[in-house]
């Protein structure tokens, strides 16, 4: 018996895309929030760019930024999705009677999450480079680790969420679509962390996602990456995924006390 | 001789102050078919769910085809599968497509050939592709014993096998699994309350109450010893006993 199996991730990678498949309005639906939110920010960094100093020193401060955010929130969300299709489908009795782990199932998870997040947010980043002449790809390498660090926070959160619905059943299951915007406004997307008063400073600090939007910033502004930065947002992300991890396996532990892998459901 | 196939000892389940399983133990030869027979509430359900590993007992061991179940689960799975018409397919894929992911989730390498064969035995050829969701109860049941055969299992588990079927499709699962047990020598344990069902297929019965095993033995054996004419007199008396008293310790 294979401890790891490749060949399992993949079984689950595929039935998330052949479901993907089953249903065009699902994949379009992908693909449509981003849009849409980079069409509005365009517009309005195009307002911005005229009647804004800020804006005006660098174009892409706040396109970046909504590209940036919604890629996090398209991987907590892409995580989350996949796992409440089993949950829907009431399958988890039928999953866990085989072989598979839950630790190689949590793995086709990430895998659904990055192609479901890399549908919805690729074809946004492109078309605001013919609309506003704007490239967030010309960030360059640092994109490359603003992204780890945002999908790699965005996965813990999803891990957390999906452990909580299978603590609390599909009460819970809003938390999916509600949870992660609790944290934007302490997530300093569209303005620096010095705008919020000294006693929330701290809060922002503790998130690996401030980190990637002042080092966006930093890079936009003064064409410098900061290392710094980018350390202890991995640091951090080290700790939430940590905690993701830890609350998704008790989760599931305690759902085998409790018989829900064969009761839960819609 | 060897060790039963199925090895279940001092088996509870409490949920809080609830005791949904209370302290059974029974096992379960090589290549026969036994059943656990109860009402609803009874504790068949919950047992099958801790055989195979998907619910936690809270006292007791549970060995299958020698390997402690609660410790090396994944040693077992591969060689067990597990039926229920209460656990359908995710309805939004087709059917080949279920069983193509269940099939790679078993390691089978000769996938297409695999399903082919047991559609045609089953008789779901026509319906490979058509979603999960659109099947009537007869053709989900026969997808989801498809499911369950994929991987050839040694033990079969089964809940309620043939609930909701007509008499006629019921008969025709039932065939199906005493031919696969004559072709392969599998081991066959199911939970039902359908008294034919068990008097046919069974030759050990677990008479389930409350949590606990209330009797055992062959269908005869316990028709006679009740003194009736067939397992539904012998189950009806039985459920409407006052009290649930476990069997002597022999």
């Amino acid at each position: 018996m294979t401890v790891f199996s490749l060949g399992r991730i993949w079984a689950m990678l595929l039935r998330y895309l052949y479901i993907l498949r089953s249903s065009w309005p699902r994949t379009l639906e992908l693909l449509y929030w981003p849009t849409l939110q980079v069409l509005i920010w365009g517009f309005m960094s195009q307002f911005f760019a005229q009647n804004s100093s800020y804006v005006a020193r660098a174009f892409g401060v706040l396109l970046g930024a909504v590209m940036l955010w919604d890629l996090m929130f398209r991987s907590q969300l892409g995580l989350s999705i996949s796992f409440l299709e089993e949950m829907w489908s009431r399958n988890l009795g039928n999953l866990f009677v085989t072989p598979l782990r839950p630790s190689e199932w949590v793995i086709s998870l990430l895998a659904m999450s990055a192609i479901r997040t890399a549908i919805g947010v690729v074809p946004a980043a492109l078309i605001a480079i013919p609309l506003y002449h704007y490239s967030i790809f010309d960030m360059g390498p640092p994109l490359v680790a603003f992204l780890a660090v945002l999908m790699a926070m965005g996965w813990a959160m999803g891990l957390a969420v999906c452990g909580l619905i299978l603590r609390h059943g599909m009460g819970a299951e809003s938390l999916a679509w509600t949870v992660f915007f609790a944290l934007s406004p302490v997530s300093c997307v569209y303005y620096p962390v010095t705008t919020l008063p000294a006693w929330l400073q701290p809060v922002a600090w503790s998130l690996p996602q401030t980190y990637v939007f002042e080092g966006m910033r930093t890079v936009l502004f003064q064409h410098v990456f900061r290392t710094d930065y980018f350390l202890t947002a991995v640091a951090l992300d080290i700790v939430f995924m940590a905690l993701g991890v830890g609350i998704f396996f008790l989760s599931f532990r305690d759902a085998r006390h409790r018989g829900a892998l064969m009761q839960m459901g819609e | 001789m060897s060790e039963p196939v199925i090895v279940v000892d001092n088996l509870v389940k409490r949920y809080g102050a609830t005791v949904a399983v209370d302290g059974i133990g029974f096992t379960v030869e090589r290549g026969t078919t036994a059943a656990l027979l109860g009402g609803n509430g009874a504790g068949k359900t919950t047992t099958l769910s801790i055989l195979l590993g998907l619910l936690l007992p809270s006292e007791g061991s549970v060995r299958i085809l020698g390997e402690n179940m609660l410790r090396h689960r994944y040693r077992v799975l591969p060689r067990i599968n597990f039926s229920s018409p209460y656990a359908d397919l995710p309805h939004r894929l087709t059917v080949r497509q279920n069983l193509l992911v269940f099939a790679r989730l078993y390691g089978l390498s000769s996938r297409r050939e695999r399903i082919a064969r047991l559609a045609e035995d089953l008789q779901i050829t026509r319906f490979l592709d058509r979603p999960a969701g659109k099947l009537s109860s007869g053709q989900k049941t026969r997808v989801a014993l498809a499911k369950a055969l994929l991987n050839e299992p040694e033990v079969l588990l089964l809940d309620e096998p043939t609930a909701s079927l007509d008499p006629d499709t019921g008969d025709w699962i039932r065939s199906y699994l005493e031919d696969y047990q004559a072709r392969t020598g599998a081991t066959l344990l199911l939970a039902s309350h359908n008294m034919a069902e068990v008097e046919r297929l069974c030759a050990q019965v677990m008479m389930m109450k409350s949590g606990l095993i209330v009797d055992r033995g062959s269908p005869a054996e316990l028709i006679d010893r009740y003194g009736r004419t067939n397992l539904e007199e012998v189950f009806l008396h039985i459920a409407r006993r006052a009290d649930a008293v476990p069997e002597p310790v022999s």
